[in-house]
């Protein structure tokens, strides 16, 4: 028998919900211990960028296009482009590429 | 604590960050709801499953599980996993914050936690606070939720052309978000490359590639995170410095962005 399917939507949310505060409920001030410290301070730009490669090649309908977004990307951010432009500028990227291809 | 003509303030920052990043959002949603509508959810459906979970990898396996009749011990465990970066991303934001931050505030900046909501709220100088993040978190959402509902009612109207540009506007946050840090400190900017090299190669490695993302994700961030954290760690000094460094770069860059 299929569970109700609004059910299933709360629990998934619920659950989702529980990853995202259960740190809260845990800490109380910041960790002091020098590898914690250092291990949670890599953990967004590593995240992030596990995210990003190969993904951004794969998203695109040419993988030329996807991996010329990265190259742009990371020089318009380098250059000091906010994240609006930075996003943009891949977009346009993208769309210009496969334009030509 | 900020003042309270601050908040509103803040808010707006945060709905300003919100705006790109739901934009991102809607392109991606869209091609979760092509999915959600092969699964078996009308578009309302996967509305308020977006609005209320609003997390891109584990709604997919959630989507796909109920199609597959999987019960709903083996949902808590597979959206526990594959959100388990939630937690450290909650862990990173409140090592941001000073002891004595009420319980209320650490909840609801937690309750905002997203990749993309998180990568802008660490990038920001200061303290994560709720009014930014929920600021962004209510910009974002409902354009998430949008998305999908559009992509489950609307399928492939739109074309493969647009679709396919408008998809790289997420990974363009996060390029965004890790460069400019990575200038700043050669540690971050050599985590990435392995990184980078790391995700790259797991996707072809026999085993590991057949984990879900997810999983994949989060191996690979507490791995490579831990690796750093034992070859480059951060003294406490040039932690102080670096932070004073990070709060002149942001502020330059906040100037340069509001010109």
């Amino acid at each position: 028998m299929k569970t109700n399917i609004y059910l299933y939507i709360f629990v998934m949310a619920f659950t989702t919900w529980c990853m995202r505060v259960i740190p809260s409920l845990i800490m109380k001030k910041p960790i002091e211990n020098r590898f914690a410290k250092s291990f949670l301070y890599y953990v967004p730009y590593v995240t992030l960028a596990i995210m990003t490669f190969p993904a951004i090649v794969q998203a695109t309908d040419q993988p030329l296009a996807g991996a010329a977004a990265l190259v742009a990307g990371i020089l318009a951010a380098w250059f000091g482009a906010n994240l609006f432009s930075v996003a943009s500028i891949c977009c346009i990227t993208v769309l210009l590429l496969e334009f030509l291809l | 604590m900020e003042l309270k003509e601050n908040r509103s303030k803040l808010y707006i920052e945060g709905v300003k960050a919100g705006i790109p990043i739901g934009l991102g959002y809607f392109a991606v949603a869209f091609s979760l709801g092509i999915a959600a509508r092969d699964y078996g959810f009308n578009a309302f459906q996967g509305f308020i499953a977006s609005l209320f979970t609003y997390a891109s990898a584990g709604q997919y396996i959630g989507f796909s599980l109920y199609a597959a009749n999987g019960t709903l011990l083996t949902l808590i465990v597979l959206t526990a996993i594959t959100n388990l970066r939630y937690i450290l991303m909650g862990f990173a934001l409140n090592q941001g914050m000073p002891a004595g931050t009420p319980l209320g505030t650490r909840m609801l900046v937690g309750t905002c936690i997203t990749d993309e909501i998180f990568s802008v709220t660490i990038a920001r100088p200061g303290i994560p606070t709720p009014w930014f993040t929920f600021g962004a978190l209510l910009t974002a959402a409902p354009m998430w939720a949008a998305g999908t509902a559009v992509g489950i009612s609307m399928g492939s109207i739109l074309p493969a052309r647009i679709v396919s540009a408008l998809s790289v506007a997420l990974f363009g946050m996060f390029i965004a978000s890790i460069i400019p840090p990575a200038r700043k400190d050669r540690a971050v900017a050599f985590a990435i490359a392995v990184s980078f090299a790391c995700s790259y190669a797991c996707e072809h490695v026999p085993g590991i590639k057949d984990f879900s993302s997810g999983t994949r994700l989060t191996i690979l961030a507490i791995g490579i995170s831990a690796l750093f954290a034992v070859i480059m760690p951060r003294a406490d000094e040039e932690d102080k410095k670096l932070e004073e460094l990070e709060e002149l770069g942001e502020t330059d860059g906040e100037v340069r962005s509001e010109n």
